[in-house]
């Protein structure tokens, strides 16, 4: 079964990190994503950018409405996602709880996928 | 799992909102700066205790603003509020609390407390020393550091500072669309300021100054996710960001600087320039072009280009045409001079800066642009003149050495033609 982990926190929290802070979370998870993978649970990763590069298109309209930032303006912002193959909620909380010791704070929810279409990308593709 | 570190930084996160908003109630710098501090030596007893607050920011100016009122009071005035002992996630009375807490003025109130360091009687290291305190929250120390002052004139130099915005001026009403503009535009530029604080710096100053160029990133994105539809905020975030993106690659082992066409471009942050070129992407949605975007777009083509030569001068240079309208200054015309030099040989670039002698005579880079238009021309002794002229008026060290590359290139050249 596929689950997605959508990872929230306060953006404005990362963005006050420092480098060593940052290096160090990207370090230990790492760490977690490796072992996932050897395993073979771990499926797409992404890390998005600030929600200030993010454009809303509303398209309940006609013309669509385009609009600047997220689409819901929350206390915690999604920041990224991983989906991970597990045999049910017990094994996904495992790996999110592994990912949440590496990465303290904020919330992972945790979320069936209902479909998954792997996409043509192959290798990690940057900005 | 509330460890210090994760105290800190929502503390640091949550500092130029709570302070904005304290500053309104106050209306007194000093007095919201004590509420704050108070709220933060609460948030260290309770949050370890408690577990973390939802909103950490509307704790920090709920616990800020009943601390100083208990102080003062003034309690048969206001709406008694629960102490913060009972403020958790269970109760959740935080949310409740928080709505009364005027969000709708937040971002108002951090565009004030920005604008109120822009105060125009304010030298800029003034404008910057006063942000980095009130803002960023920066200890006296820290931002001594990084000017190369100490801690004493630097402290000094705050407190007078302080004195004489005396908080009062700067309307505490909503802002009206032109008044708010107005603000928007001495931020930015103070903020620009900020970054090229730590941008300028060179050899053991890097260290110490390196962190105002993330600084002014973080209060510029914290702008724009408060003014999310401002296009000369995306333009300036993008901006600092591509040219910070270049961090690693400015500066050899010795410390001395490296030209844009001599850095190793792997060595640029691909994570940075990607967030900019975003961030520019949307603002042309805008089509409200201004200055910081323009900047922004030739920041752009030369993060693209994969090398050097790749470049589009030709863009570039229309981009300079567009900024020298909107922005006159012999300066842009100076940088143009460079694109166009590029473009359509040294003769149009020297023809083009011509003008500009009599008010960049005094300028270390006019001459150093100069000695290297009239080199490719090769009008050898007149280059020699003009990199001289350089070097006398060179800032640093580094820039000095520099033109005495430039230099060492006339003699080499000079040398091969008399053999």
């Amino acid at each position: 079964m596929l689950y997605a982990i959508l990872c929230y926190n306060q953006e404005d929290v990362i963005c006050a990190w420092s480098k060593e802070h940052e290096d160090g979370v990207m370090q230990k998870l790492g760490v977690v994503q490796e072992r996932l993978s050897r395993e073979g649970r771990l499926g797409p990763v992404a890390r998005l950018m600030p929600t200030t590069a993010a454009t809303t298109l509303r398209k309940d309209r006609e013309p669509a409405l385009v609009l600047d930032g997220p689409f819901a303006e929350t206390k915690e912002q999604l920041l990224g996602f991983y989906v991970v193959d597990c045999d049910g909620l017990d094994g996904a909380l495992e790996i999110a709880k592994d990912l949440g010791k590496a990465n303290p704070g904020g919330s992972y929810e945790i979320r069936p996928i209902a479909l998954f279409q792997p996409g043509a990308f192959s290798g990690a593709v940057g900005a | 799992m509330t460890d210090l570190a994760w105290i800190e930084g929502a503390i640091t996160a949550a500092r130029p909102q709570a302070m904005a908003a304290l500053l309104r109630y106050f209306r007194e710098m000093d007095a919201a700066e004590e509420a704050f501090q108070d709220a933060c030596l609460r948030a260290l007893k309770t949050w370890p205790k408690n577990g973390p607050p939802r909103d950490p920011t509307a704790w920090l100016i709920m616990v800020g603003r009943n601390a100083a009122i208990d102080a003062v009071r003034k309690s048969s005035r206001n709406t008694v509020l629960p102490p913060e002992e009972l403020l958790s996630d269970l109760e959740d009375a935080e949310a409740e609390a928080a709505e009364r807490l005027d969000g709708s003025h937040y971002r108002d109130d951090v565009l004030r407390l920005l604008f109120i360091c822009c105060h125009p009687d304010l030298p800029a290291t003034q404008q910057i020393a006063l942000a980095l305190r009130i803002v960023s929250g920066l200890s006296v120390r820290e931002i001594a550091r990084a000017f190369l002052v100490s801690e004493a004139a630097m402290e000094q130099r705050i407190t007078r500072a302080k004195a004489k915005i005396g908080a009062g001026e700067a309307s505490f009403e909503a802002p009206g669309p032109i008044e708010r503009a107005e603000r928007f535009a001495a931020v930015a530029a103070m903020l620009y300021l900020v970054f090229n604080e730590g941008y300028s710096a060179s050899g053991k100053a890097v260290e110490a100054r390196g962190g105002l160029c993330d600084e002014a990133i973080r209060l510029a994105r914290l702008l724009l996710r408060l003014f999310p539809a401002e296009p000369e905020m995306m333009g300036l975030t993008a901006l600092l960001l591509i040219q910070h993106a270049r961090s690693d690659a400015r500066f050899d082992a010795d410390g001395d600087a490296i030209l844009l066409e001599d850095q190793d471009r792997s060595l640029w942050n691909r994570k940075m320039i990607g967030e900019g070129l975003a961030l520019i992407d949307k603002a042309m949605l805008k089509r409200a072009p201004g200055p910081y975007q323009v900047q922004a777009a030739i920041a752009a083509l030369h993060a693209r280009a994969a090398k050097p030569e790749d470049t589009d001068w030709v863009e570039i240079d229309q981009l300079y045409a567009v900024l020298e309208r909107m922005q006159p200054s012999p300066v842009v015309t100076l940088n143009r001079a460079v694109a166009v030099a590029k473009v359509r040989g040294p003769e149009a670039a020297l023809e083009m800066i011509e003008p500009l002698g009599a008010r960049l005579d005094g300028y270390f880079h006019f001459h150093g642009a100069r000695g290297a238009f009239l080199l490719q021309a090769g009008r050898q002794a007149d280059a020699r003149q003009a990199f001289d002229r350089a070097i006398s008026l060179a800032n640093t060290a580094a820039e000095a050495a520099n033109i005495r590359q430039y230099l060492d290139r006339v003699s080499a050249d000079a040398k091969k033609t008399s053999s």
